[in-house]
């Protein structure tokens, strides 16, 4: 039984959201790896970034996430120009698990402290987050020593204490088993249900299906689909992505 | 082989009892070297983790000189310190020669390119595994470094028990700068390397056993420092 409120509160300031990406392109080393990207990204229900390995699925979310500079184009957040900084109000959970040496209370509790959280109310905020995801009983444990799944679960959960209006997940569930994977799904639709934005890319069509509301079809470093999820997977438009949805497209 | 028992024998009752003058040069050793490690830490910590973290020029060079650093023979770095402290050199006015300080500052000298060195590589790789992670929570540098400290702690640790090791064990440095005398500026390296020439082979014996010991504990407990690390927070 999931309470029906979450108990921490996304702050009452103008949302960052939505997103506008504008002829986006990144050169990497020579090469270019993304090109020409728009679109719009909106609060709202999960949206997913799809594409085959190389796609640039990664790049595009490390440039929204602002980990990247854009070689071309903009990527203003509703809030861009007035001061605040963005990347205080997402987060992002990596393919591979970055957890600190420390226990995994303590990795949560580090988060909100860099977030300039007081320590009584991360005393709070850490229980809170720890219950609502199932990992109470591995508190004390070293975050280092859990299983794959665990530690994903505990990123997430770290991610999700941030009360981020947007939470940005590469691939979060790529080197999980299907159990594990199903942990991560279910918690990722508990955060989205509680009012922050998802972006979660992937390359397992399934996953996509299960998550998407929309999708961000990328091929080749170019945007080529940007649709709600029911049209995507019934009636993808390019030919790259009608080869993918039926599980056909090797390169 | 005789004269060899009859001086261990010795040496373990100079020991057992703990023999005063034995104690007092034990004491000075650790005293200097302990001083000499915390000094060369202060700056060698900072030193890399700035070379880990920033991008200058000239940074390779010195990164290549701090690793050519580790292997200077302590004779050349106390022949150096010799050479400033001596009473014509730039610090001359101070006195410091023969004194303890002098001995400080020269294994200091020698273990900070030591210190320098393996925290840079020990933070490079975590910084490796974490940059992205950091500018994700928006952290500060003042708060990456200490983070960066902090997660380092285990390696960190035996890489000052690197420089202690060393510092303990050279003679060369501290005989230079030091001058070995009696009650003031004698540690257990040169008073073993004295009173073999003199031939009281106890002493030196008993010495060397406390040498060889603290050797071994350091390099025990760095081994377990590195095996709890593993077990504990990988």
């Amino acid at each position: 039984m999931r309470p029906e409120y979450f108990p921490i509160t996304i702050d009452v300031a103008p949302s960052i959201l939505p997103l506008a990406v504008r002829a986006l392109g990144l050169r990497l080393g020579g090469v270019n790896c993304l090109t020409n990207i728009s679109f719009d990204l909106t609060a709202g229900k999960p949206t997913v970034i799809l594409g085959a390995n190389g796609a640039g699925k990664t790049l595009l979310l490390k440039l929204c996430h602002g980990l990247l500079r854009p070689s071309t184009g903009e990527i203003r957040w509703a809030t861009s120009g007035d001061g605040t900084d963005a990347i205080f109000r997402q987060a992002m959970v990596f393919q591979r698990p970055v957890l600190l040496r420390r226990s995994v209370a303590a990795n949560i509790d580090y988060a909100l402290a860099c977030r300039g959280v007081a320590r009584t109310e991360r005393r709070v905020r850490v229980a809170k987050v720890l219950d609502e995801t199932g990992l109470t009983a591995l508190a004390k444990r070293s975050a280092r020593v859990l299983s794959g799944g665990e530690q994903q679960r505990l990123t997430l959960a770290r991610a999700w204490a941030l009360a981020p209006e947007v939470l940005f997940l590469d691939e979060p569930t790529a080197n999980l088993d299907p159990a594990a994977t199903r942990a991560v799904e279910t918690l990722i639709q508990q955060i989205a249900a509680a009012g922050t934005k998802i972006v979660l890319s992937t390359h397992d069509l399934a996953q996509a299906q299960r998550v998407a509301s929309e999708v961000l079809f990328l091929h080749r470093g170019e945007l080529l689909e940007h649709s709600a999820a029911h049209q995507f997977f019934t009636a993808p438009t390019s030919t790259a992505a009608r080869a993918f949805v039926r599980g056909e497209l090797w390169w | 082989m005789n004269e060899f028992t009859d001086a261990g024998q010795t040496a373990w009752r100079l020991i057992a009892s703990l023999d005063p003058t034995l104690a007092e040069i034990v004491c000075r050793s650790l005293v200097v070297s302990v001083v000499a490690v915390g000094l060369a830490t202060l700056v060698g910590l900072a030193c890399g983790a700035i070379l880990a973290v920033t991008r200058f020029p000239g940074r390779k060079f010195i990164i290549v000189l701090m690793n050519a650093g580790m292997g200077l023979p302590p004779v050349v770095i106390g022949l150096v310190v010799y050479l400033l402290l001596s009473r014509s050199g730039p610090f001359g006015r101070f006195g410091l020669l023969f004194t303890p300080t002098a001995m400080i500052i020269a294994q200091a000298l020698l273990v900070f390119p030591i210190i320098g060195s393996l925290s840079r590589q020990v933070i490079e790789d975590l910084l490796q595994e974490y940059a992205e992670q950091f500018r994700s929570f928006g952290l500060g540098t003042v708060q990456m470094f200490r983070t960066l400290l902090w997660e380092g702690r285990f390696r960190l640790l035996t890489t000052l028990l690197a420089g202690f090791g060393r510092a303990i064990a050279e003679v060369g440095a501290v005989l230079i700068v030091g001058g070995n005398i009696a009650h003031v500026t004698r540690v257990m390296t040169t008073a073993i390397a004295l009173e073999t020439a003199r031939g009281d082979l106890a002493l030196a014996l008993g010495l060397g056993i406390i040498l060889i010991t603290t050797a071994f504990t350091v390099n025990a407990a760095a081994y377990l420092i590195r095996e709890y690390a593993e077990h504990h927070a990988a």
